[in-house]
């Protein structure tokens, strides 16, 4: 029955839980998500959704399926619903605001935009997604985009060995190095022996942690002299000074808060507190209230240390010390978010899960994740658009190297304003190729002029343009399903962070680049 | 009034489109193939282009050498696999030949797509086979649900072997004329690799450009725990899985004797994971699950089907390259990751200059003359550039070929040794013990490759 139901869904997704967690499952699995266009392109996004277990999609596609469509796509019995977006746009626009999630393929400009505008004002995410060629492109729209669980992949630990906490302090003076017997001394963490000599260096060095590479070097040399010697004078073998050794480089960096996370704290939306704000603002907030009220201008801690050589007691020890203080922090920061939503009226229960109920949401802002917060705000496409606040900067920028990838984007944003004129793309029959070189050239200069770009496009992409006669091979099809439907997946799961705004894949050199248009 | 007119013209050029569909196609091609199904490759292979290699000619030939002669094999019928499958039968190619010696696991439903849960339990490569060739009118997709292997010994043949192993086999096939590799004895091998949101795609010409072995310091042995700190020390959940794994099972063999963990029994984990409990609360370690103890044991990788869409695509698109000229190949190695936005990195992996399989020379070991054939073992399994798993080392002595070193498994009868003592006293003897000299040359083999590497013994002093 619903037991061994929920027992196979665990065996089939277990390979992808790893990833995500059951609440980023739970978020996949409530999702609905909106597909224009069942293209080669489109379906394997919706593939590569489906597999991990989307909860509904919904397909909006008014083409008939054509000989060559067979040939590209591997999923052609699909039902669609029989309606040309553009034709939804006419009569129902609010058709859209019902989604998790829209996404876009193979779209002329004139429905993109238009269909942007509606997603835009709806605030419902808007993913547009392009093979053309060996050309994949995708943009992001999405007004703001909360990440509370980051995964980032190279975290620096939260030690807080420059201002251990009270807890952390009295651990620490428990040991004497000295007396200690070989094998308690050989197996004493290296958090702890980094924290000893610490205080024999402030000591004399007036108070002052190691900075430079010189005064490093000295403090690695006084861990050195306290390893053990045997009865011949010689070092004995201990690992955990090895490990203490390796470490100073990053144990004795200053703990602060990053810039992403200052510039977070510093948002309006922080700052003004009303009883809409969503849960990540307020959570936000209440962890700004902590680092100011209670944290000394420092992130609630994280409450994790990385395995070290040691023996279990000690470590264990020195792991409750600092889990336990985690959990503090967390209750501290939890009743800030209880009075800042009682000061605009609500009522929320105390601890930490029923904030979670009270939100209706599957995370929580603790010190766990605190440092890794991310906000992607993704321009609306009328901004990247539009003449007055084209990024001319950055397009400009990117092209002193001729070859780069904002080539193709300037030339995917040209066979746009092709189509737009000639209500076909160019070179798609054999016949049109060499006539279309010229108008195409013709297109690709206007759009520069439009913009005031003064970057030269070479001949050998207007050429590419034309020869691959907005061919979407299935190979490059693939490569953008799968990187949309991971972008797509981040969305839906709030893991994970999402790219802001243009992606362009270059499959003929195996080459992509990121820019923010 | 204006929508309508755009609304017709827009009817009418679709229209329009079908019919030029069959004027600009000519005439249906062979296997059953319909109106414009190839449209798509149509455009790369039938005129001309500014980024095509110099021997490309545009026309009809490449199309049918795809469709008729090309001859590809894919090892691996899982998440790489299924979407390389149909990415080539998509792409044109249709005499394909896929090797997997395992079968449809539940956990693969995620990812693997051309398997549904009916097959669970089929092999892989028949199943795929039986999918692609029924969704792709004209695919022949070949499965070989086994792989005869030369050597004797039954051995677990883990995914990064194989990709060893192929190397070197595909290495083994190249001929060289005064030292220069004939070129039409290269056989191109793409390699793929994802785990969880990363992955990677590289082209191998085997003689010509850097191969696995040459870049075996990419890929660091999986490190396991010390035993001291898994026998008297844990400290994380991991160890007290370990503990449980390593040395509680062999010793309690609570399913019968000499019946071995296999991490597909659920049964077996379950009882894993209640000792590994048993032992984290012994020392008041939290954190072990059922789903972490399942992990451990099955050395589990996290997957999801995007990560394995973007790497096979892109393998796919090289060997569309490869086959074609369409473009110039991918040189040579492109590493992948969707963790933060989306970042790809590609670069020219170099050819190591003494690579143990593709440089042609005899590797140089140096070892003090005191040093045991245990130290020489040791090095071999363990140096990140051989990464060998259990050699066999056999000299020549006197004229005679020589077995130095052979471990068994699973072999029931028993072996001669060349000199009569058994394994564990041989490796305890020096290279004077032996009778080895300065330059003594040692043929090892193993599992990690196809033929044996050839290694010459320096005794420094």
């Amino acid at each position: 029955g619903m037991a061994a139901n929920k027992a196979a869904k665990e065996q089939k997704y277990d390979r992808q839980l790893r990833l995500w967690g059951d609440h980023g499952q739970e978020a996949l699995e409530n999702a609905h998500v909106c597909l224009v266009n069942a293209t080669a392109t489109g379906t394997e996004i919706l593939k590569n959704l489906v597999l991990p277990g989307i909860g509904a999609f919904t397909i909006v596609d008014g083409h008939k399926v054509s000989g060559e469509d067979v040939g590209n796509n591997f999923f052609l019995s699909t039902n669609s619903i029989g309606k040309a977006p553009d034709k939804l746009l006419d009569n129902d626009p609010e058709f859209f605001h019902r989604f998790s999630l829209v996404i876009g393929v193979q779209l002329p400009e004139s429905t993109c935009l238009r269909l942007g505008a509606v997603l835009w004002n709806a605030e419902v995410p808007f993913l547009v997604c392009r093979t053309y060629g060996l050309v994949g492109c995708m943009r992001l729209v999405v007004r703001e985009h909360t990440v509370v669980e980051s995964h980032p992949d190279n975290a620096l630990e939260d030690l807080r060995l420059d201002q251990p906490f009270t807890e952390l302090k009295n651990h620490i003076d428990s040991y004497d190095l000295d007396s200690m017997e070989k094998k308690d001394h050989s197996h004493t963490p290296w958090i702890i022996i980094v924290a000893k000599f610490l205080e024999k260096w402030y000591s004399e060095h007036n108070f002052q942690m190691p900075k430079n590479y010189k005064e490093k070097e000295a403090f690695r040399e006084l861990l050195r002299q306290g390893i053990l010697k045997n009865e011949n004078g010689a070092p004995e073998d201990e690992e955990n000074f090895d490990e203490a050794i390796k470490n100073v480089n990053t144990a004795l960096n200053a703990t602060k808060i990053s810039s992403t996370v200052e510039d977070i704290f510093s948002c309006d939306l922080c700052d003004n507190i009303t009883a809409q704000t969503p849960a990540f603002w307020v959570m936000a907030r209440a962890v700004r209230d902590f680092v100011r009220d209670d944290g000394n201008g420092i992130l609630p801690v994280r409450g994790t240390i990385p395995d070290m050589i040691a023996d279990s007691e000690k470590f264990i020890k020195l792991q409750n010390v600092y889990r336990e203080k985690a959990l503090q922090d967390a209750s501290v920061v939890s009743k800030h978010v209880e009075s800042l939503l009682q000061s605009v009226g609500k009522v929320c229960p105390p601890g930490y899960l029923l904030i979670m109920k009270f939100f209706k949401c599957v995370f929580i802002i603790s010190g766990k994740n605190a440092a890794f917060l991310r906000v992607v705000r993704c321009r609306s496409l009328e901004e990247e658009y539009s003449i007055e606040s084209v990024n001319k900067d950055e397009i400009t920028s990117c092209m002193d190297n001729p070859d780069s990838e904002m080539v193709l984007y300037l030339m995917l944003r040209s066979i746009d304003r092709f189509y737009q004129q000639h209500s076909h793309y160019p070179g798609v029959y054999d016949y049109q190729v060499e006539e279309d070189i010229s108008r195409l050239k013709v297109c690709v200069n206007s759009l520069l002029q439009e913009y005031g770009l003064s970057v030269s496009v070479k001949d050998d992409y207007i050429h590419e343009f034309c020869r691959c006669g907005s061919a979407e091979p299935h190979t490059v099809a693939a490569f953008l399903g799968g990187c949309a439907a991971q972008e797509a997946i981040k969305i839906i799961t709030q893991q994970f962070v999402p790219f802001n705004n243009t992606f362009i894949y270059n499959a003929m050199t195996q080459t992509s680049a990121t820019f923010q248009l | 009034f204006a929508l309508c007119l755009f609304r017709e013209k827009k009817r009418r050029k679709i229209e329009a489109l079908s019919e030029k569909m069959a004027v600009d196609e000519g005439h249906v091609a062979c296997g059953g193939d319909w109106d414009g199904r190839w449209n798509h490759l149509k455009k790369f292979l039938e005129r001309s282009g500014p980024f095509t290699l110099p021997d490309f000619e545009p026309g009809t030939e490449t199309l049918q050498f795809l469709l008729e002669t090309c001859k590809i094999l894919v090892i691996g019928a899982g998440g790489l696999g299924c979407e390389l499958l149909k990415n080539l039968a998509l792409s044109g190619f249709r005499n394909i030949h896929v090797v997997d010696m395992d079968t449809i696991d539940i956990s693969n439903l995620n990812r693997q797509f051309l398997f549904r849960s009916k097959d669970v339990g089929r092999p892989k490569a028949e199943v795929a086979a039986e999918f692609v060739n029924s969704r792709v009118p004209g695919c022949n997709v070949t499965p070989y649900p086994y792989f005869r292997v030369e050597l004797r010994l039954t051995l677990t043949f883990e995914y990064f072997i194989a990709r060893r192993w192929m190397n070197g086999m595909l290495i083994s096939l190249l001929n060289y004329e005064n030292g220069v590799v004939d070129q039409s004895t290269i056989i191109p091998l793409i390699d793929g690799g994802t785990e969880g949101f990363k992955g990677n795609a590289r082209v191998i010409l085997p003689g010509m450009t850097a191969c696995i072995d040459c870049t075996l310091e990419l890929y660091p042995p999986q490190i396991n725990f010390p035993m001291c700190t898994i026998a008297s020390m844990p400290r994380l959940p991991e160890h007290c899985i370990e503990f449980a794994r390593i040395l509680q099972w062999p010793k309690e063999e609570p399913f019968g004797d000499g019946v071995s963990l296999d991490g597909d029994n659920p049964e077996h984990i379950q009882w894993v994971f209640m000792k590994a409990q048993e032992r984290a609360s012994e020392f008041n370690i939290t954190g072990v699950t059922y789903r972490l103890t399942q992990g451990v044991v099955k050395r589990v990788i996290p997957a999801v089907a995007s990560t394995n869409a973007v790497i096979a695509a892109a393998c796919a698109t090289e060997a569309f390259k490869i086959a074609t000229s369409a473009y110039v190949t991918l040189n040579n190695y492109l590493v992948f990751s969707d963790v933060d936005g989306l970042y790809t990195y590609t670069f020219e992996a170099e050819r190591k200059e003494n690579c143990s399989a593709c440089s042609q020379v005899p590797q140089d070991l140096q070892f003090s003359s005191s040093a045991k054939l245990q130290d020489v073992l040791q090095y071999l399994t363990e140096s990140t550039s051989l990464q060998m798993k259990s050699p066999a080392i056999t000299t020549t002595l006197q004229g005679k070929n020589k077995t130095l070193y052979l471990q068994v498994i699973n072999i029931k009868r028993s072996l001669v040794f060349s000199f009569s003592l058994s394994p564990s006293v041989l490796v305890s003897l020096t290279g004077a013990e032996l009778g080895l000299a300065d330059g003594q040359e040692l043929a090892v083999a193993d599992v990690t490759t196809p033929q044996t590497v050839l290694f010459k013994l320096n005794f420094t002093s």
